[in-house]
C-alpha cells in the first residue's frame, strides 16, 4: 500500500502560538485515518495546515499529496489536486441555495456531464437535500447543513476527504447516519482523514487511528487495538478503571505522554 | 400635478446615476469590507482618458467608449491589487485611509494631466434634445442614462443569479475560508469584483460627461450614490439601486418645492432618518446563524 498523503515533520504557528510541534502522519490510499485529541491538541491545525489554510505555514516540514510536495500552495490548487476539507462548523453558503452550493462544490471541475451525476451521487446519500434544494443553505438544521458540507465536499471528486468533526453538535442518531454514509463513501473509493471528539465513533469507523496531545502525535495503532487499549478508554471513551467504595475516585490514573 | 411628475422623472433619471455609482460601491463594500472612497475618482480617470481620445485623438465613438471600459476595469483591478492588497493586515479605518488617498492621487492627477477647466465631452446624442410624453420632459440624455443604467442592474442580476463566477463571486464574500476550499481562487475574484465595480462607475462618469467634464464631477454623485447604498443597507445591490433612487427623487422634489440651495443636502438628512429609524438600512438581510 502506497501512502497518499505523507506528513513529516510539520510544525506550525499562530502568530506567537507553537500549535503544531512536530507531527508527522501517513495516510493510506483507500483507509480511513482517524485523529483524536482534546480540545487545542491542534487537530483542525493539522487539516488546515494541509489545506494551505493558514498563512506561510508549516513552518517547518514537508508535505506530500501522492509524492508531490503540496506545503506552502495556495489552497486552490491544493483543491484542484484533489484534496478536500469538509471544515469544523459546516461553514456552508448561508445565502446560497442547495443548488448553488453544491455547484460550488464543482467550480474547479469543467466535465458538465459528469457533474450532472454527482449531484444524482450526492442527493442519492442525502435525499433531504433534493426536496429542498431551492432552498437557502442557511435555514436549514445543523444536520442537514453537515449533509450538505460533505454533499458539496463530494462534488470536486476528491481522492482524499477531510472531515473535520463531522458529529459537531448533531444527535446521536443523527451522528450514526452520518458515519453510514462516511462508510459507504470511502467504500466508493474515496480516501477519509477525519479529525473527531467522539473517539467511540471514530474508532468504530476507521482502520488507524492517531492521538495528538499538545501539537504532537502520541500514540498510533489499528483502531480496534486503541478502542482496547487502557489509556484511550479511560481519557476518551469514559470507562472507569478504577471504582471507590464510596463512590468517587480517590485517584486518577495520571497519564500524559509529554 | 404635471410639474409633481416632472420632478419625479427628473429625479430618476439622476438617480438613475446615483445607483450606478451606489451599485459599485456595494460590490466594493461586499468584497473587501471597506466603503470605497476611490470610486468617483476611479471612474474620473477613465471619463478623462475617453475625453482625450475623442477630442485630441480624433478616436470614434466605436472604439473610444469600450476602450475607455477595459480601462477602467485594469484600473479597478490594479488599484486592488497594486494597493489594496499590499496593505498588512489592515483594519477598516486604514482601509478607509488608503481608499482616500487614492482618490486623491487619483484627483491630484487628473488635474494635473487634463487641467480644471469645465468643458463638455462630445457625445452621440445632444444634451439638449429631449422628449415629451404627454406634458412631460425628459431629455434624451437622461432617458439614455435610465435605460443603460437598467440594462446594467439587469445583466448584474443575471450574472450573480445564473454565472458560475458571479455564484462564485457571492460565495466568495459570504466566507472567503469556504470558498478557497471550494478551489476558488478568492483574491482573483476581489479583484475582478473592484474590476466590475470601477466599470460601472465609468459608465454613469460617461453619462454625465456631456454635461460638464471637471475633476469634480464626480465627487457629488459619488456621495449620493453612497449615500443610497448606506439606505439601502450597504450589503444589498437591490437596495442600494432602490436607496439611489429614492435619494434622486427626494432630492429634486425637495429643490422644487422647498429650497433648491439646500437640494445637495437632503441626502444626508435622508441618512440620518434611515439610520434613526431602521440602523441596518432598508434592505440589509440579518441571518441569525445556527449552531
Amino acid at each position: 500500500m502506497s501512502a497518499l498523503l505523507e506528513i513529516k515533520n510539520i510544525e506550525t504557528y499562530y502568530d506567537l502560538i507553537y500549535a503544531i510541534r512536530g507531527a508527522s502522519l501517513s495516510v493510506e490510499e483507500g483507509s480511513i485515518t482517524a485523529i483524536l485529541g482534546n480540545n487545542g491538541a491542534g487537530k483542525s491545525t493539522i487539516l488546515k495546515t494541509v489545506m494551505g489554510l493558514i498563512d506561510n505555514q508549516p513552518d517547518k516540514g514537508t508535505i506530500e499529496f501522492m509524492g508531490e510536495r503540496i506545503d506552502g500552495m495556495d489552497t486552490d490548487k491544493i483543491v484542484r489536486k484533489g484534496i478536500t476539507l469538509v471544515p469544523e462548523g459546516r461553514e456552508v453558503f448561508e445565502e446560497l441555495t442547495i443548488r448553488e452550493n453544491l455547484m460550488m462544490g464543482a467550480y474547479t471541475r469543467t466535465d458538465k456531464k459528469n457533474i450532472d451525476d454527482d449531484f444524482d451521487r450526492v442527493f442519492n446519500y442525502f435525499p433531504i437535500l433534493k426536496e429542498r434544494i431551492n432552498q437557502w443553505a442557511g435555514t436549514m438544521s445543523g444536520g442537514e447543513q453537515q449533509m450538505l458540507a460533505i454533499g458539496r465536499a463530494l462534488m470536486s471528486r476528491p481522492k482524499l476527504l477531510f472531515l473535520d468533526e463531522p458529529s459537531l453538535g448533531l444527535s446521536p442518531l443523527l451522528v450514526k447516519e452520518i458515519f453510514e454514509i462516511i462508510r459507504t463513501i470511502n467504500s466508493e473509493g474515496v480516501t477519509i482523514l477525519l479529525v473527531e471528539q467522539n473517539a467511540k465513533m471514530a474508532l468504530g469507523v476507521s482502520k488507524t487511528g492517531l492521538i495528538l496531545e499538545s501539537g504532537r502525535f502520541v500514540m498510533k495503532g489499528n483502531s480496534c487495538d486503541l478502542l482496547e487499549d487502557k489509556d484511550v478508554q479511560e481519557f476518551y471513551l469514559g470507562v472507569k478503571s478504577e471504582t471507590s467504595a464510596k463512590g468517587y475516585q480517590r485517584w486518577k490514573r495520571k497519564k500524559a505522554w509529554r | 400635478m404635471v410639474e409633481f411628475l416632472q420632478m419625479v422623472l427628473s429625479g430618476i433619471a439622476v438617480g438613475s446615476s446615483y445607483a450606478l455609482m451606489g451599485l459599485g460601491m456595494v460590490l466594493i463594500y461586499k468584497a473587501s469590507e471597506v466603503p470605497n472612497f476611490v470610486q468617483g475618482e476611479m471612474a474620473l480617470l477613465p471619463v478623462f482618458i475617453s475625453f482625450m481620445l475623442l477630442t485630441s485623438y480624433n478616436v470614434p465613438y466605436y472604439i473610444a467608449f469600450p476602450a475607455t471600459l477595459i480601462f477602467a476595469f485594469l484600473l479597478g483591478c490594479f488599484l486592488e491589487f497594486g494597493i489594496l492588497r499590499r496593505a498588512k493586515e489592515p483594519n477598516v479605518l486604514g482601509l478607509i485611509i488608503i481608499t482616500i488617498g487614492m482618490e486623491m492621487i487619483l484627483l491630484g492627477f487628473v488635474s494635473w494631466k487634463f487641467g480644471a477647466d469645465q468643458r463638455a465631452m462630445p457625445f452621440p446624442i445632444s444634451s439638449y434634445d429631449s422628449i415629451i410624453i404627454g406634458d412631460i420632459f425628459i431629455s434624451t440624455l437622461d432617458m439614455l442614462t435610465l435605460v443603460v443604467a437598467l440594462v446594467i442592474m439587469l445583466s448584474m442580476f443575471l450574472f450573480f443569479r445564473f454565472s458560475k463566477t458571479g455564484v462564485a463571486m457571492k460565495a466568495t464574500q459570504m466566507n472567503e475560508n469556504a470558498a478557497a476550499l471550494m478551489g476558488i481562487k478568492t483574491k482573483q475574484i476581489r479583484m475582478v469584483a473592484w474590476g466590475i465595480s470601477s466599470m460601472v462607475g465609468c459608465v454613469a462618469g460617461l453619462l454625465m460627461a456631456p454635461i460638464l467634464v471637471e475633476p469634480y464631477m464626480m465627487w457629488d454623485p459619488m456621495l449620493k450614490g453612497f449615500s443610497g447604498a448606506v439606505v439601502g443597507g450597504m450589503t444589498s445591490l437591490p437596495g442600494a439601486v432602490f436607496g439611489a433612487y429614492i435619494v434622486g427623487i427626494v432630492e429634486h422634489l425637495f429643490g422644487g418645492y422647498v429650497s433648491l440651495e439646500f437640494k445637495s443636502v437632503v441626502a444626508f438628512v435622508i441618512i440620518v432618518i434611515v439610520l434613526c429609524i431602521k440602523p441596518s438600512g432598508l434592505f440589509a438581510r440579518h441571518y441569525v446563524k445556527k449552531v
